[in-house]
């Protein structure tokens, strides 16, 4: 069979697709964050915006963005087919059935949860990427991100960036070690560690990106 | 003990299905659960009713026939248990249970709680062997085998075919079933030769049978009578993998 | 009509080679041109099965159950005797030939166990190549245990689930040729009679077990490989499904019985627990390895096996055999436990159980090497009982696991109806009076992989292609007689379930037809059965119809025949006036209460022949000779 055409029909080329565009999108959380983390440097934002300067024209990045987008749609194209043929798998469902004493939550919710990161970007992409690259706002990125936090939505659009960031972290639970599996990395040692990883890596990611909206939002009122 | 029964009954594929209740009186704790069935079913047949239909044969966990979704969990409460060992002492006395049969797209129900798993079949008769016949094998022991690759084997090997796996998955995937035999004969130098060719093939017969997508959440493997790890599906994903960049075509 | 075993000329070593050599030969390219029919998908069958499809020939195969790959053969725990020799110690094709002729206490044909035993080698070759996960050394090489009846170790298995693995390569060698399109399958279909024209087997008469219809196949040959009887006990480690319906019509259709009352009662099973159990559950014999069996030596001693002393407990088996202990054959261990608990001395709450203690060896090898060993039965005792064997012994009892005899084959495996094998558990041939442990394994794979791929082109050779159209009066006449006593059955409406009825004989038949029978009890039970089979087709209550899944009708049909067999096995027992391994008549003991053999007058195979119902079947001897061994009083002293 073709290898292309059985990543995207075939069973197990879709987990590897899933497992692939998910470590992948893991990797760019990282990247994000680690560059986000000039918002917290005290220098009224110089640092963080030369960084989304250099973010908007560097032609490597340019590049990457595209990488992204097709790396977020696979991910969410092939999770949502994945989700509709699964359902289908089973016609009629259980009258009772007692999932939780066999799996995880957080596995059994990787639609939902990533539905709501989703809709998480949507907005996200519109108030920053959107509104900078292609409708040229004047103000700075810096600027941007503060006014957001601590004004936006009536001033609760920071909570709503909390609470997609708790679903990211249920998301990124169960993702991150999963993909391993999807590629075949299993192993009686490693696994538990990637799991331990996987753990640690869906409390700091999330938790490092929530940091920042609380920090903007309560900035105003200590002051 | 006295128990409250809430059973699935549907006289044949075509029928509409519905739960009907009993009652079941002087229940010994020592029954296994498929003889508290019998227990009801002979009431029924004495009543002129149909007594419940239900897959069994050795009694003993091993052949694979029985398959109850029992309060809902695939062959009962117990950890590595089939239906048939599953004992009345681990229910109380007054408890009501629920019983349905495996439900899976590919599972049709034929009547009551017996389902149609020649699927499993199908898959395993789309490669799921060695290709030898009769008379052409070597002398068993030049061929070593390192003990753990043995044993790994034989974990693999255990699967009795009862469809758990399915039956428990959110996805009614059969990954564990397929995987089981993927790993078992790939872990083994006597699988070597037909590897890429048995795990592309299974893979696809298992897909056209209508199976769910595996998406790791290990009710397999907690379900799985004969506890088989998912570790195997990790190896049935590298395989699969290995296969599809070197097949060739 | 005399019986001819066709056992070939010269030595023992050479017979079976020479046969093969001088045996009929069908062309490659004329052998897709024969259909042949096998029913049932253990290992003879499945193995039969694959082996006959990869030389060409069209196989159906039918089982009763959904999947081929659930026949009974799955649950044999213990291992399979093969004579590798791979440990060294003085094993050879000759000592399994030895022990099994012997362990069959010399009620088995020389020619066939010979070769059973020189074919074992090729079975573990054939197992290895298809991928069945043996246990191993490290070193990578195979490893072996001991087993009951034998000095050697040459037993391979894996872990305590060998049945299972070699089904499941029986099975795959099976699917290939599924896959192959050679083999055609029909699970849930049960064979419902044999059909004879011009005296050879052409074909069987089906029932779509779904959907009920009955359906006739034709074929140029048919093979049997249906397993054993045990549950015309009711209680039995057999499955539930296991029966006797397609070999007691093969009889009825003419085929010879031989040996009928050889059963064999298994002596390490975990005791019954109440009126409600439906089987018993097999401990492997494996674990009198390693666990001693002991009663106290008081009667009626109530105390917690571990406050019992170590004098005051009897190691009956230790004692009373110093040589093999705890490894005594079945027989003689299954008849000592009876006698100890019927004495007074037996154990648990019903008191029909006796210790099997494994303190012992754990303290010696550690918990690990146990566990390591028998970790599984250990886990299986522990969810039937709730007891856990590892801090306190386990309890066993005797139970019906196994049945040597069966229908009447000669050295091909042909019945005495032409084109009609039989192999496995359902024929008569390999294990004489008594089944030595790993065995029945080994039987089943050798007659299905390397015995009846040969025999079976001698009979086609001679046969032509021609085939018999279905319509043939014969089939029309069978489906005939079948729809008629399914209508029967189900027209009945009275009162008494199947199982009530099944329960009553299994109890009249392990009472006076089990571990020990006499004349007296044997007479008892040939009228308590007449009476129960009367009742049964006066009383019974079979509901729902013929055209559906109906568990109840296919049971009934089942508990028909096993009413009618058991007869057959109590006359059986009635008319042989000896002990022999597992059929013990206490008139015929020694002083030591050992089983007294009577070479003179009860050397041969008793092969019974339907005369019409409720005609007393006839008996035909086929007389065994002993050219190679001579026959022994056993003594595992």
């Amino acid at each position: 069979m073709n290898t292309i055409r059985a990543l995207f029909t075939v069973s197990v080329g879709k987990k590897i697709v899933m497992g692939l565009t998910g470590l992948f999108l893991c990797l760019f959380l990282l990247v994000h964050l680690s560059g986000n983390l000039l918002l917290f440097k005290h220098d009224g934002g110089a640092a963080f915006n030369e960084y989304s300067a250099f973010m908007s024209t560097s032609w490597v990045i340019r590049i990457m963005e595209f990488v992204l987008l097709f790396g977020f749609a696979f991910h969410i194209v092939e999770g949502v087919v994945l989700t509709i043929q699964n359902r289908r798998a089973r016609p009629h469902r259980y009258a009772l059935n007692d999932a939780s004493s066999n799996s995880d939550w957080t596995s059994r919710t990787m639609f939902v949860t990533g539905s709501i990161v989703f809709v998480f970007l949507v907005v996200h992409l519109n108030t920053f990427f959107v509104r900078h690259r292609f409708l040229h706002v004047q103000e700075t990125m810096y600027d941007s991100v503060v006014h957001a936090f601590q004004r936006g939505w009536n001033g609760w659009y920071w909570a709503f960036y909390v609470v997609a960031m708790v679903l990211l972290a249920f998301h990124l639970h169960h993702g991150f070690q999963s993909a391993f599996q999807s590629l075949g990395l299993n192993h009686k040692r490693y696994t538990p560690l990637i799991k331990k990883l996987g753990l640690l890596f869906a409390i700091i990611v999330p938790a490092g990106f929530a940091s920042m909206p609380i920090y903007f939002h309560f900035q105003q009122f200590v002051k | 003990m006295d128990l409250t029964l809430k059973i699935w009954r549907q006289k044949d594929a075509q029928s509409e299905g519905r739960f009907v209740t009993y009652q079941v009186t002087d229940i010994s704790p020592d029954m296994s659960f498929l003889e508290m069935l019998d227990v009801l079913n002979e009431d029924l047949i004495r009543k002129g009713e149909d007594p419940v239909a239900f897959d069994h044969d050795c009694r003993e966990g091993i052949c694979g026939a029985c398959g109850l979704y029992i309060n809902g969990r695939a062959h009962g409460p117990l950890k590595g248990t089939t239906t048939c060992q599953l004992h009345m002492r681990h229910f109380r006395d007054g408890d009501t249970i629920v019983v349905e049969p495996w439900r899976a797209g590919p599972f049709p129900v034929i009547k009551d709680l017996v389902v149609d798993r020649s699927a499993l079949d199908r898959i395993l008769r789309a490669g799921g062997y060695i290709s030898v016949n009769t008379g052409s094998a070597p002398e068993a022991n030049s061929i070593p085998v390192p003990k753990e690759a043995a044993d790994e084997a034989f974990d693999a090997a255990t699967c009795i075919g009862c469809g758990a796996c399915v039956a428990a998955c959110k996805n009614a995937s059969a990954m564990l079933f397929v995987a089981a035999k993927v790993s078992h004969l790939s872990l083994l130098p006597q699988g070597q030769v037909e590897k890429r060719q048995r795990v592309l093939r299974m893979v696809a017969q298992m897909d056209e049978e209508g199976f769910g997508n595996c998406t790791n959440t290990y009710a397999c493997e907690a379900e799985c009578p004969k506890e088989i790890s998912v570790s195997h599906i990790a190896r049935m994903n590298r395989e699969y993998l290995a296969a599809l960049l070197t097949s060739g075509k | 009509m005399t019986l001819n075993a066709k056992i070939p000329e010269g030595p023992i070593e050479e017979k079976w080679t020479h046969h093969k050599d001088h045996l009929k030969l069908v062309s490659p390219a004329n052998k897709r041109k024969f259909d042949l029919i096998v029913v049932g998908t253990g290992l003879a069958g499945a193995s039969a099965a694959a082996s006959l499809a990869e030389l060409g020939y069209n196989v159906k195969v039918f089982c009763f159950q959904d999947s081929p790959r659930r026949a009974h053969s799955i649950a044999a725990q213990g291992g399979i005797n093969a004579a590798k020799n791979y440990q060294n110690d003085g094993d050879s094709v000759w000592r399994l030939f030895y022990d099994t002729i012997k362990g069959g206490d010399y009620r088995a044909r020389e020619a066939n166990v010979y070769r059973l035993a020189e074919l074992s080698v090729n079975i573990i070759d054939q197992a290895v190549a298809q991928g069945v996960p043996f246990a191993r050394e490290y070193g990578g090489l195979l490893a072996n245990r001991s087993f009951g009846g034998a000095q050697v170790s040459r037993t391979f298995y894996a872990r305590g689930q060998t049945g299972q693995q070699l089904l499941l390569g029986a099975i795959s060698a099976m699917n290939r040729q599924v896959d192959l399109g050679r083999v055609e399958v029909y699970p849930r279909h049960e064979m419902l009679d044999l059909v004879v024209v011009d005296g050879r087997a052409r074909g069987i008469v089906a029932r779509n077990l779904l959907t009920g219809e009955i359906r006739s196949f034709s074929a140029h040959a048919v093979i049997l490989a249906t397993g054993g009887y045990g549950n015309v006990y009711y209680l039995s480690t057999n499955a539930k499904g296991s029966n006797a319906t397609a070999i007691w019509r093969a009889y009825k259709r003419g085929a010879f019985f031989g040996n009928p009352c050889f059963s064999q009662i298994h002596p390490t099973c975990i005791p019954v627990s109440g009126h409600y159990q439906s089987k018993l559950t097999l401990m492997s014999e494996s674990l009198r390895n390693d666990g001693r069996v002991w009663v106290p030596k008081k009667k009626g001693d109530r105390r917690p096996p571990n406050e019992i002393p170590e004098d005051e407990r009897d190691y009956f088996l230790e004692r009373k055999y110093p040589a093999f202990g705890n490894l005594v054959p079945r027989d003689v261990a299954s008849r000592n436990i009876k006698e100890v608990c019927d004495e007074g001395r037996g154990v648990g709450p019903t008191g029909m159980a006796v210790y099997l203690d494994f303190s012992d060896a754990i303290k010696r090898l550690g918990r690990d090497v146990i566990e390591q060993r028998y970790g599984n039965l250990f886990e299986m005792y522990e969810r039937i009982t709730g007891e856990d064997a590892y801090e306190t012994p386990m309890r066993i009892y005797p139970a019906v696991h196994y049945i040597m005899g069966g229908l009447w084959v000669d050295y091909n495996l042909m019945t005495t109806i032409p084109g009609l094998y039989a192999l496995g558990e359902c024929n008569f041939s390999d294990h004489g009076a008594n089944r030595l442990g790993a065995s029945a394994l080994m039987q089943g794979l050798a007659d299905g992989y390397f015995i009846i791929p040969y025999t079976i082109g001698d009979y086609l050779a001679d046969l032509g292609f021609e085939k018999v159209d279905t319509e043939h009066p014969a089939f029309k006449e069978a489906e005939k007689e079948v729809r008629e006593s399914i209508k029967r059955l189900l027209s009945i409406n009275g009162r008494r379930t199947v199982d009530e009825i099944h329960r009553e004989l299994g109890k009249v038949m392990w009472d006076y037809v089990g571990i020990v029978r006499s004349e007296e009890g044997l007479n008892k039970a040939l009228g308590m059965i007449r009476d129960l089979r009367e009742e049964f087709w006066r009383n019974v209550k079979v509901v729902g119809s013929e055209r559906e899944l109906n568990a109840s009708l296919e049971k009934a049909g089942r508990v028909a025949d096993f009413l009618e067999l058991a007869e057959l096995m109590a006359i059986d027992a009635l008319h042989r006036k000896e002990s022999c391994g597992c059929h013990f008549r206490v008139e015929y003991q020694t002083e030591e209460g050992e089983a007294q053999r009577d070479d003179e007058h009860f050397a041969y195979v008793a092969a019974w022949e339907y005369q019409g119902p409720d005609q007393p079947p006839r008996l035909h001897k086929e007389e065994l000779s002993f050219e190679f061994v001579t026959p022994t009083q056993r003594s595992y002293k």
